[in-house]
This record gives C-alpha cells, sequence and structure tokens, in this order.
C-alpha cells in the first residue's frame, strides 16, 4: 500500500493515537488467526479504540477509502469470523472495557463493548453480590458483546434462553458513520428493554460485524442465589435423553442443564453425563428442587436405565466453575494449540441422531471428541457442541479436524440444526439451504447498512459477491 | 475397548461361596433376615425367604435388599448370607443400583496393568481406593514412618456387593492380592499389610476365605495400627473429654471382631461412645448406597433417626472411619451441630496435633 499505507495508519494514529494503532508484522501475525482450523490472514492495520467517536471515526475513514473493518472482542470465536478476510483494520475493542452502569432494581447492566466476561463476572461478586450474568463456557477473556452478538448461551440458558435474549439495547456506530441507540435507550436514560419498539436489535444479533459496530450494550442480570449445586444423571441410551431434558425442564427447577459425552477418559465412552444445576436461598429451597428434580427421573431410576452419581467435593467444585476449566484442558488435549468445534442450534429431539453421528465422524477421522449438549430454555433448543481438539504444528492433524468439522456442520443442517457461529464454508452451507427471499432480504440489508461493503467482509456473502 | 459387566470370566466361575445349605436351613433364628433393619419380615416369612434364596428362586429380598451387609454380623453360624444373596443377584440378573451408574464404576475402577515392583518398607498401610484422601487422612505424628500402596491396580472391589456383582469381585481380587504379594510386599520382605480401609480388611479376612481365596500376607486393620501407635505416645496424649457418637460402616458388619479395637482408642483418647439405640450390632447405614440405589426417602429416614439418636446423646462429634460414609453424612451431621471427623484425625487431636 505503500503511501497510502502510510496516510492511514496516520489518519487512524490521529483519531486513536499512536500507542493504539499498529501495522507491525510480529502484532499483524497474531491479529492474523485464532485457534480455530480457518487459515490465517493478516490485517493491514490493528486499532484500539478508545470511545464511541473514536470508533465513529474510523468508520467514516474507512467508508471513505473502502478499507475492510473487522470489529474484535476476546478473538476466541474459534471459527475464523475475526481474521481479516480481506486484511484492512482490526477493530480490537478491549480498550473500551468499562462498567458503565448497573441498575439494580432493573436488574440489567450497561458495557462497553470491550468489557469481559471475567470482568463484569469480577465487578458483580464484589460490588453486586446478590446479582449474576449468564457466562458462557469460553475463557474468562472472551467479550461480554462478543457472546451476545454471536447468539451465545451460558450458564443461565436453561433458564433464560440464549444470551441474545438478554440484551436490553444497544449502542452501534453504523458503517456510514451514524451513531444509533436501539432499545429502550433510543427513548428513555432507561435501558431497560428492548419492548415495544421494532427491534432493530436483530439486524446486529448473528450478523459477524457485517453490518455496523457495537460500542455499548445492556444485559439482563439476575439472583445470585447463596446455594448452588449440580446434581449428576447417567445413562448409557442417547436415546432417552429427549425425553429426560424434557422432564427436568419441566420441573422448572433448573438453572443450567448440560450433558456431556466423550471418547476420554475411555471409562465414560459411550456414556450420558447429565449436569443438573440448580441454585436457591435456603438449604430447604436447594433440597425441595433437589427432590423434584429427582421425581422427574423416577422411572428411568427404578427401571434401572438411569442413575443419580454422587458427584464428590473436587469433582463439584470443578463442575460448579463458571467458566468450566475442564472443557479449556481438553480443548488443549491434542498441544500444539488448536481446537475447534462445531456448535449447532438443534431441536432437542435430534439429539440421539446429533450423538450418534458426532461419535461417528470421530472414529472416521482418527479423532478424539467430546460432544456437550447444553439446553437453551425449557428444551426450546440446544447448542449441541462437537468438539475437535487438533495439534496445530501437525498438518494431517489440522486437516483431520477441517474434514471433521465439514462434515459435522453438514451433518447438523442434515438433521435440521443450523451451525452456530458459522465459519466461512458453513456459512456457505447455511446460505445454500436457506429460503432464496430471506437470502435477498439478508442483501438488501446489508447493502443497506454498508453501502461499501466495508463491515468484515467475505462473512454471510456465499461464494460470490454478496449473498 | 471394555470387557462387557456381564461376561462372566474363567478366573471368576472358579471361585464359589463356600457356605454350608443345611445348617442355613436348620437355623432356628433366621437371624440373617428377621433382625434386618429395612426389611420387616416374621420368623416365618424369614423361614420362606430364605428357603427361595437357598433353592435359588425369587425372592423379595433380593429385589428390597439395600446391601447394608449387616446380615453377615447378625448371622449366628458364620455362613455368609449377605454373601449368598449377592450372587444369588447376579444369578438372577437382578441389578440393586441402576446399570449405567454400575457400569460407570466398574469401568471407574477396573485395574490398569501398571503397577510394579517397588520399594517399600513396613509399616505398609494399603489405600486401596482412597488414594485420594491420602494426604488429608494419613498426616502428623502417627503416620511419620509409613509406605503406602494404593490405586485401581490394588483396589479390593468389595464395593461391587452393593451392585450385586460377585463376578466382578471374584474376577479382579485375586490379581490385587497378586499385585500386592508381588509389587510390593514379597520383595521388600514385608509380612503385614496394614488395611486403610474396612472394606480391604474384610475383603481380605471374610470374603476372600468365603470364596476360597488365598491371601499370602497377613491383613493388618487400620484400628490395631492407630492404638499401637497410640500406645507408642501414650504420654503424649490429652484426654479429649467429650462425647461422640461412632458412624459404623457398612463393611464393619464383615469383622465385628475390630469393634472392640475402636472402643480402646476411643478409650485411651477419653472420648465416651455413649450407648444409643443405632449403634454397634444395631447401627444404621450411612445412606450413601440407598441414594446411589434410588431410595432417597429410605435414605432420608434412616439419616434422620440416625442422627436424631446421635444429637440425643449429646454427642459433640460424629466419628468415621470410613470416608465414603463422611461423604454422605458429613454436611447433614454438621448441621445437626456435630463435628464430622475421620478417627484418625480425632485420634490426631487427642496428642495436640
Amino acid at each position: 500500500m505503500g503511501k497510502m499505507s502510510d496516510s492511514i495508519h496516520e489518519a487512524l494514529s490521529t483519531i486513536v493515537g499512536s500507542e493504539h494503532v499498529s501495522k507491525e508484522p510480529e502484532e499483524l501475525f497474531l491479529y492474523a488467526r485464532d485457534p480455530g482450523t480457518m487459515q490465517p490472514r493478516e490485517p493491514d492495520f490493528v486499532a484500539l479504540p478508545g470511545s464511541t467517536e473514536e470508533v465513529r471515526q474510523i468508520l467514516l475513514l474507512a467508508n471513505q477509502r473502502r478499507i475492510p473493518v473487522v470489529p474484535l472482542g476476546g478473538g476466541l470465536v474459534l471459527s475464523g469470523l475475526t481474521i481479516p478476510q480481506k486484511g484492512g483494520i482490526v477493530l480490537d475493542m478491549k480498550r473500551m472495557d468499562r462498567i458503565l452502569e448497573v441498575n439494580e432494581s432493573s436488574r440489567y447492566v450497561i458495557v462497553e463493548a470491550g468489557v469481559s466476561q471475567g470482568a463484569l463476572q469480577a465487578y458483580l461478586r464484589k460490588n453486586y453480590p446478590q446479582l449474576k450474568h449468564s457466562i458462557p463456557d469460553s475463557p474468562p477473556t472472551a467479550t461480554v458483546a462478543g457472546n451476545i452478538l454471536i447468539h451465545g448461551s451460558g450458564h443461565l440458558s436453561q433458564a433464560t434462553g440464549f444470551h441474545s435474549d438478554m440484551l436490553n439495547g444497544l449502542e452501534v456506530v453504523l458503517p456510514t458513520g451514524e451513531v444509533c441507540q436501539l432499545g429502550s435507550c433510543s427513548v428513555s436514560p432507561y435501558w431497560f428493554a428492548r419492548a415495544p419498539l421494532p427491534d432493530l436489535s436483530g439486524l446486529f444479533l448473528g450478523w459477524f460485524g457485517t453490518t455496523g459496530v457495537v460500542t455499548k450494550l445492556a444485559i439482563k442480570l439476575y439472583p445470585n442465589p447463596a446455594l448452588r449445586d449440580v446434581m449428576l444423571f447417567v445413562t448409557e441410551s442417547e436415546d432417552y435423553l429427549p425425553d429426560i431434558l424434557y422432564r427436568l425442564t419441566g420441573t422448572e427447577m433448573l438453572e443450567d442443564l448440560l450433558v456431556t459425552m466423550t471418547s476420554e477418559p475411555r471409562w465414560v465412552e459411550g456414556m450420558q453425563m447429565t449436569r443438573i444445576h440448580m441454585a436457591a436461598n435456603s438449604d430447604e429451597e436447594l433440597e425441595l428442587k433437589r427432590r423434584v428434580i429427582k421425581r422427574s427421573l423416577r422411572s428411568y431410576v427404578e427401571e434401572k436405565e438411569g442413575g443419580f452419581m454422587d458427584v464428590l467435593p473436587p469433582m463439584k467444585g470443578s463442575f460448579l466453575e463458571t467458566p468450566i476449566r475442564d472443557i479449556s484442558v481438553f480443548a488443549d488435549s491434542m498441544k500444539g494449540g488448536g481446537f475447534e468445534y462445531v456448535g449447532a442450534i438443534m431441536p432437542i429431539e435430534q439429539f440421539p441422531k446429533a450423538c450418534r453421528e458426532g461419535a461417528s465422524i470421530a472414529k472416521r477421522n482418527r479423532m478424539p471428541y467430546v460432544q456437550i449438549a447444553r439446553i437453551v430454555g425449557r428444551a426450546h433448543s440446544m447448542m449441541f457442541a462437537w468438539g475437535y481438539p487438533f495439534n496445530r504444528a501437525d498438518k494431517r492433524s489440522l486437516e483431520r479436524a477441517q474434514q471433521a468439522l465439514d462434515e459435522a456442520n453438514r451433518a447438523a443442517l442434515d438433521m435440521g440444526g443450523i451451525p452456530w457461529k458459522a465459519e466461512r464454508p458453513s456459512q456457505e452451507l447455511i446460505l445454500e439451504r436457506m429460503d432464496p427471499a430471506t437470502r435477498l432480504l439478508m442483501q438488501r440489508v446489508q447493502r443497506l447498512m454498508d453501502p461499501n461493503g466495508i463491515m468484515n467482509p467475505g462473512n454471510w456473502q456465499g461464494d460470490g459477491d454478496g449473498i | 475397548m471394555f470387557r462387557d459387566i456381564d461376561f462372566l470370566s474363567s478366573e471368576a466361575n472358579m471361585y464359589s461361596l463356600r457356605y454350608e445349605p443345611d445348617v442355613c436351613a436348620a437355623c432356628e433364628t433366621r437371624d440373617c433376615l428377621v433382625k434386618c433393619q429395612y426389611m420387616s419380615l416374621t420368623s416365618e416369612e424369614a423361614r420362606e425367604e430364605k428357603g427361595k434364596l437357598l433353592r435359588g428362586e425369587d425372592s423379595r429380598v433380593l429385589t428390597d435388599c439395600v446391601t447394608c451387609y449387616a446380615c453377615e454380623e447378625y448371622c449366628p453360624n458364620g455362613n455368609h448370607p449377605f454373601y449368598l444373596i449377592v450372587d444369588r443377584q447376579e444369578e438372577k440378573g437382578i441389578h440393586p443400583v441402576p446399570k449405567p451408574v454400575e457400569k460407570l464404576q466398574v469401568r471407574m475402577m477396573a485395574p490398569k496393568g501398571e503397577a510394579a515392583y517397588q520399594e517399600k518398607h513396613s509399616p505398609l498401610i494399603n489405600l486401596c481406593a482412597f488414594t485420594p484422601f491420602e494426604k488429608i487422612s494419613l498426616q502428623g505424628k502417627l503416620f511419620e514412618n509409613i509406605s503406602t500402596v494404593g490405586g485401581n491396580d490394588v483396589f479390593c472391589n468389595l464395593m461391587y456387593l452393593h451392585f450385586g456383582r460377585s463376578s466382578i469381585i471374584k474376577e479382579r481380587v485375586p490379581k490385587a492380592i497378586e499385585t500386592l504379594w508381588k509389587c510390593y510386599v514379597e520383595k521388600n520382605l514385608i509380612t503385614e499389610m496394614i488395611c486403610f480401609h474396612d472394606e480391604c480388611y474384610g475383603t481380605y479376612t471374610s470374603w476372600a476365605p468365603a470364596y476360597g481365596i488365598e491371601v499370602p500376607f497377613k491383613p493388618v486393620h487400620f484400628f490395631r495400627y492407630v492404638l499401637d501407635e497410640l500406645h507408642k505416645r501414650k504420654d503424649e496424649i490429652k484426654r479429649l473429654n467429650m462425647k461422640i457418637a461412632y458412624q459404623r460402616p457398612c463393611s464393619n458388619r464383615l469383622i465385628p471382631e475390630t469393634q472392640p479395637l475402636v472402643d480402646e482408642i476411643l478409650e485411651l483418647i477419653g472420648a465416651e461412645r455413649p450407648s444409643r439405640t443405632y449403634d454397634r450390632e444395631n447401627a444404621l447405614c450411612c445412606g450413601g448406597v440407598m441414594r446411589f440405589q434410588g431410595r432417597d426417602d429410605l435414605a432420608d429416614d434412616v439419616q434422620r433417626r440416625n442422627m436424631d439418636d446421635m444429637v440425643a446423646t449429646g454427642a459433640q462429634v460424629c466419628v468415621f472411619n470410613c470416608q465414603f460414609c463422611l461423604l454422605t453424612m458429613g454436611e447433614p451431621v454438621a448441621k445437626r451441630g456435630l463435628m464430622p471427623m475421620l478417627l484418625s484425625d480425632l485420634c490426631r487431636q487427642a496428642i495436640e496435633e
């Protein structure tokens, strides 16, 4: 880019300060990749804005100069969504890390887009121990905004739905430089809800940063009861799980509901371990919940087809961690720093098939596997993840993981599910199957919002120009 | 792959229970069933059910048994009624515990075949499956010169009595004994092996002889070791002057001869074990296995009666010698105002550690 590069670098330096912009190769190297299987691609610049105004100025510059812009949160999406497919500017939001307001009575928090899950969790524990937010099982450096915007899920999802359902409002900067407030905050000083207005937040949820840059958001907070517990129910037939999950969610007693199936350690292979999380304000309430939960599965126990396992203190401690550390341990099981998973949002009734397909794909590709289903809502859907660790230093290991991921993506779609935070090849698979009128609508929205196509180009674009 | 647990190996088939059906049939007391605290049988009903068990017929005992082991102690003839019940459960395909839980435990605790010779010295304590508890259970002066063994390869496997799976025990115990002998005992010229848990001692002194399995080393109960160590430090003991309730573990039913050792230890450290309804021969199960079986209402009732009884004696501490009992009842007794404590820790307290 030569002189043009210098002038853009200078302009970015003027906006964010020279210490917050870089085109140094070692930094471009880092921003070119994530821990997943997608090929790296270096940006031309990295900029770390400190305010909405700085974001606005960068977008005005980029829009004028037709420079791609890729917003980045914690960089932990794993599926390459923040790899700058066409170069340009990676807009690292981590400097915008202020927790702006906690409204205790209406139970919401307003944060900047760079606030991490861990920072918000620590802040609430210290200052508002009676409140909590729903945390995904990503490392704590993942951002709150990033997870909301990809329709993430977490430790309260059984109780309250997808994380995007917990969104109260947004502040966004459009590619053309306008700053918009969405939700109640567009009318009121309070960020209490998206209702009753036309819900424009949908223009930014699930779009992978192709429609604008979110700079602030409000999310719902929830009561944080003093007591928490986890029960473990074991079965040896995936066919039972849709019914078990239906019964458990029907009790209305749970916070979180997860099912794990892994090939390691080998003694758990073929077993489904259903983790039932609950919280309560008193021993009596917790005991009542335990009883109701046990009663809901009594027939399985009586028929000896399923049973509750004692969760001993050390294991209980690890189960009750938020986020769950064991997932990161498994992610690193092949060493070499590679891990990716296909998480598909699916109907519960496909659990048995998803389980069998996942094991079969892993076997075909000679890989260990972990499968985790997190139940969203009252069994309204689930995020079913097929995880494949790989050794990045081993080309064949990487290729096997790519192959397994591709097979898992196709299998998910064949089962009526939809790959979550889909990497580019998977986006293409989704678009191929999408209702043509919906594709056209997406195309129109993208062109309306981003007339020069600067926002995270390469995503939601199928195999050609535009959808 | 894991071997299917329904598979009965040739090793397992080699061993059969040594009991006297005629003695059993002629028994006038039928204490094994009449004294049972979880099934209510009259003497006549007990006679009928006992007959069915002896003939290998279906009996409600096989499904109602909570596997508390107590009938092994109640039998006046030493004729192993509980081992017979477990054998019959397996023959009938009865699973006291849900099958996936059983399978998971069987797989998880399978021998790894990793044991090799290691230099050990006396006193050698066999932790069996309780190696994770070594640091918290065997600390301080009482244990400063010990060596230990433990892990899956030397696991006694007797817990599968709760699962109605004698075959697993029969298959694995001879191998565990061989491993203990070859890897830790024989070449180190060790003659005695201290069993940390009642279940291990019960395996080597009750269950193995009942099935004709030879044990080449001398098992020593943990109580005996602790008592001997306390005697060595008699001058250091400061009498505790407290009342305790003792939670007798199920596997102690296999070795009731060790109970006086508990009394000796308590006497030595100045802890009173007041008489109560649910102690000694009339002890109640901790409830853990009942929960495994899905009998939560029964477990709740048993625990409540047991703890009411403990509290009524004015006990300040609930003493355990089984880590599983401690994990099951520790929190409930604490909520009732009793400090849960292992016997070894109580002894350490007496020597002011």
